[in-house]
């Protein structure tokens, strides 16, 4: 099969000697934005990108980050239109390059990151971008202050137009482009200069997504549309249990089969190369491989589970404290009355539609290495590169592309890792592509995890006292005990919240909204059940019994009023209600559900979500993540579900692992925002926690039993109905 | 040789006849907007129609392709004017975007054969094709303004 082969076409940085314009190659320092000096520009190992370049015929390229649905690949670039009040149909985004130190957000030690992990990119990148427009603004002006001689504070600007109101002159941004200069340090921008909402032209306006154009013929570019001349095909093989390596394998009657050109050990598994993608794939079919051991082989998910209980009343067994305020003792000693339940949750799978895929090519001298990769942390991407091929990060140089899903998933590049030591032994650029099967078995799952709540109300029926015990894997960065904390809407005076730390050996990743899925399921069951034995409605208990936040009631109130909270519905139906929070984000929810109890099938037919995210950047776009978060949330709680038997996981594709499919979805889905002046916060994952706790109250209102192991399969309601 | 055509023009291809049609439409003649999902024929992401039929591009080997008429998402209109083109857009539907052209595909292969297709029809007909991100209330949006505004 010979293939037609073409460079892909990637709108990507322009080269910055010879294009002309006004390039604004800032950087975000510590100390502010600072402009990179122009030389190390034009001639460094990798061309820097400016982030804004303005042309004479007044186009404006602005560079964007990670774009997986979420909108930010339009956010990011119209943050500074904003502040730089240029003409918004005049602005083409480009992908920033693979620069964190350039084109990063300050994580908590100071160092950037271009990590776009939950929902958070609009909510970290706000105040720099928005300094930076700002700053190319003030710029503009000065460059028609001085063609004008005018004084520059008497200047104003309208959408890419410089304006003198005295004598109605106007320089569009364009014609400025063509003489302007840009100074060696950018002014500096006073908090007070920035726009309010109420001068916003873009932010807030329901602004069309950038990439819904390509998305509708076929055009966007993933990376697995990537080709490249001389290209040749990948695959991968990795052990089914595990943590395992390859030790030995047919290596000889692989390399025999058609088209296979080689076959590479990898870090924990195998690649073989072939001149097409179906060659690969029959071979990784036929390989027969002898797999190292460890702890995971024979391990059973459904019996380790049932151990995280003996690990939770073991008291000898280690704990990490994730937040101890108040007297917690001293709250049950003196309750009026103590509930305690237990819940569960399995493993989750991603399942992004675009599997896992990278492509990787070295130049000639074999010392820099190009990676396309649809990336949720393009910086992190190089590092682990680099690093695994012991190269320096400015030998590798990461091409963003779109993501067809991220989910948490594509912040860790082990698959763009492996490309690159495929293509490094190929001598040839390849295309790795895992087969779904690999995607799902070799995953990185949200950890299963058992939970026990206490709390403890007083003679006046206020909740006191709350103990939360987690057990799980909780990976070294919070992947069980992340979600945990209440305080931002439930304000109790003591609480105790501690971790159990189970290392299974099975991979684990952030998976859409973390740990705040199974903690907010056993968070707000609890308190759904307490409010239940007290007789008092759902609503009505966490603005009164739950020591509730301001801005928590301000979501309880609205979602009450949109779902119509108290009016009757249809026969056989009853509503549920939950709480949620992540990313800075709170949000309340509300569904509407009913049950088949002859074959245990829960059917939601209304969701209602009021989330307060603080200023909402881009609404439309906002809305649909909170919609495809309530439906991510909805598979959690009543579908998905990874187990392990005898070290290997036993699910394989989409027919056994069950995803929502259109006939599953609710007839309607309702979201609305809180009104807020308040710095932007992420809303992507703020509904997904909230759906198996209201669930779940739905259930317990419909059948007086309740549900405490997510997801709600069909034998799980069955037993429930029974118990 | 398996010879067929595709968005018009004949093509002639030389590779094993068992080959999967998908992987012949993307690396071979170069149009990568049908995906691979799953390989199976569980998602939908491959759909094309083969004359007129909408199929899984993944689960149909070249030698059932010969003499077939194909249409990918790439000659479903020149200009990206086909109607559930323009409602795609308008209802704002895709995300990730991913599934979409397989989506689409689908819905097309609907709308010629059944012009105003009530809701319950196209939860039936669309069900095969997962979208992740969960967009499946505005594809029946739509679905349901394409055939309004044709």
């Amino acid at each position: 099969m010979t293939a037609t082969l073409k460079a892909p076409a990637l709108t990507r940085r322009g080269v910055l000697t010879g294009i002309g314009g006004m390039i604004f190659s800032f950087a975000f320092g510590t100390d502010g934005t600072r402009i990179l000096p122009a030389a190390p520009a034009a001639t460094g190992p990798i061309p820097l990108s400016p982030w804004v370049r303005i042309m004479p015929d007044g186009s404006i390229t602005i560079l964007t980050v990670t774009e997986m649905g979420q909108g930010s690949g339009t956010s990011i670039p119209l943050m500074i239109a904003e502040e730089m009040d240029a003409n918004w149909d005049k602005v083409v985004p480009e992908w920033a390059p693979s620069q964190p130190e350039l084109y990063g957000w300050p994580d908590r030690s100071g160092q950037r990151v271009m990590t776009i992990t939950g929902s958070r990119a609009v909510m970290m990148y706000w105040d720099d971008l928005r300094t930076a427009g700002a700053q190319v603004r003030k710029v503009l002006i000065a460059n028609a202050a001085e063609h004008w001689g005018v004084d520059p504070a008497t200047l104003k600007t309208e959408p890419s137009v410089v304006v003198d109101p005295k004598s109605s002159r106007r320089l569009g941004y364009g014609e400025i482009a063509a003489f302007g200069k840009v100074p060696p340090t950018l002014p500096s921008i006073d908090k007070s200069e920035l726009k309010t909402r109420k001068d916003f032209r873009l932010i807030g306006r329901s602004v069309p997504r950038r990439d819904l154009p390509l998305k509708v013929n076929g055009t966007a570019q993933y990376s697995i549309d990537v080709r490249l001349p001389g290209m040749v095909y990948a695959t991968s093989l990795h052990s089914p249990v595990h943590g395992n390596s390859p030790e030995s394998w047919n290596d000889a009657a692989i390399k025999v089969m058609p088209g296979v050109l080689a076959t590479v050990k990898l870090p924990n598994g195998l690649g073989v190369v072939a001149e097409t993608f179906p060659q690969a794939m029959a071979a990784r079919r036929a390989l027969r491989v002898k797999w190292s051991k460890n702890k995971v082989d024979g391990l059973d998910s459904e019996k380790a589970l049932e151990n995280y209980a003996t690990i939770h009343a073991d008291p000898s067994a280690a704990v990490k404290i994730v937040d101890a305020r108040g007297d917690v003792k001293a709250a049950f000693a003196g309750a009026a009355k103590v509930y305690k339940a237990e819940y569960r949750s399995d493993y989750t799978y991603h399942a992004q539609m675009e599997p896992l895929n990278a492509v990787a090519r070295f130049n000639d001298a074999g010392d820099k290495v190009e990676v396309w990769d649809g990336s949720q942390d393009l910086g992190r991407s190089r590092d682990l590169i680099a690093r695994t091929l012991k190269l320096k990060p400015d030998q590798v140089d990461v091409h963003q592309c779109y993501l067809g899903g991220g989910f948490g998933r594509r912040s860790l590049a082990d698959y763009a890792v492996e490309a690159a030591l495929l293509a490094w032994e190929a001598k040839r650029p390849v295309k790795l592509v895992w087969t779904r099967e690999e995607d799902l078995a070799h995953g990185m799952f949200r950890p299963m995890t058992f939970q026990c709540l206490e709390a403890s109300i007083d003679a006046s029926g206020k909740v006191i006292g709350w103990n939360h015990c987690a057990v799980g894997d909780d990976g070294g960065v919070g992947l069980v005990s992340s979600g945990m904390r209440t305080s931002s809407y439930y304000a109790l005076p003591n609480q105790h919240l501690e971790l159990r730390n189970v290392d299974q050996g099975i991979r684990i990743k952030h998976w859409r909204a973390v740990a705040h899925n199974f903690n907010l399921f056993a968070i707000e069951s609890m308190v759904d059940e307490m409010a239940a034995d007290q007789g008092v409605d759902q609503v009505e208990f966490r603005l009164q019994r739950m020591s509730i936040t301001p801005k928590a009631r301000r979501c309880v109130e609205t979602v009450a009023e949109m779902s119509d909270w108290t009016a009757k519905r249809p026969e056989g139906r009853v509503l549920g209600f939950a709480m949620s929070e992540r990313s800075g984000s709170l949000g309340a929810c509300v569904v509407e559900a009913s049950l088949d109890r002859r074959v245990g099938v829960i059917r939601v037919h209304k969701v209602w979500v009021a989330a307060d995210g603080g200023i909402i950047v881009q609404p439309e776009a906002s809305k649909a993540n909170v919609e495809s978060g309530i439906v991510y949330g909805l598979s959690s709680a009543l579908h998905e579900r990874v187990t392990v038997r005898d070290g290997m996981v036993e699910q394989s594709n989409f027919d056994d692992y069950s995803v929502m499919r259109m006939s599953d979805m609710p007839e309607e889905m309702h979201v609305s925002f809180i009104d807020s002046d308040g710095h932007p916060t992420g809303l992507g994952e703020i509904s997904n926690p909230a759906m198996a706790p209201a669930i779940a109250s739905a259930f317990r209102r419909l059948t007086g039993k309740r549900l405490y192991h997510m997801p709600f399969t069909r034998d799980r309601v069955l037993a429930a109905l029974k118990a | 040789m398996a010879s067929f055509t595709v968005n018009g023009k004949p093509v002639s291809v030389g590779a094993d006849p068992k080959t999967p049609l998908l992987w012949v439409i993307r690396d071979v003649i170069g149009l990568t907007g049908t995906k691979y999902g799953c390989g199976a024929g569980f998602c939908g992401s491959c759909t094309v129609h083969i004359d007129g039929r909408a199929q899984h591009s993944c689960q149909v080997q070249i030698s059932a392709a010969e003499g077939a008429n194909i249409v990918t998402i790439e000659g479903l209109s020149p200009d990206s004017s086909h109607p559930l083109q323009k409602a795609w857009i308008t209802e704002a539907v895709p995300q990730c975007g991913y599934c979409q052209s397989g989506q689409i595909m689908k819905a097309a292969e609907l709308l010629a054969s059944n012009p105003k297709p009530t809701r319950n029809q196209i939860i039936t007909h669309m069900d095969g094709n997962i979208c992740r991100c969960g967009t499946y209330n505005r594809i029946i949006a739509a679905i349901q303004r394409a055939a309004r505004e044709g």
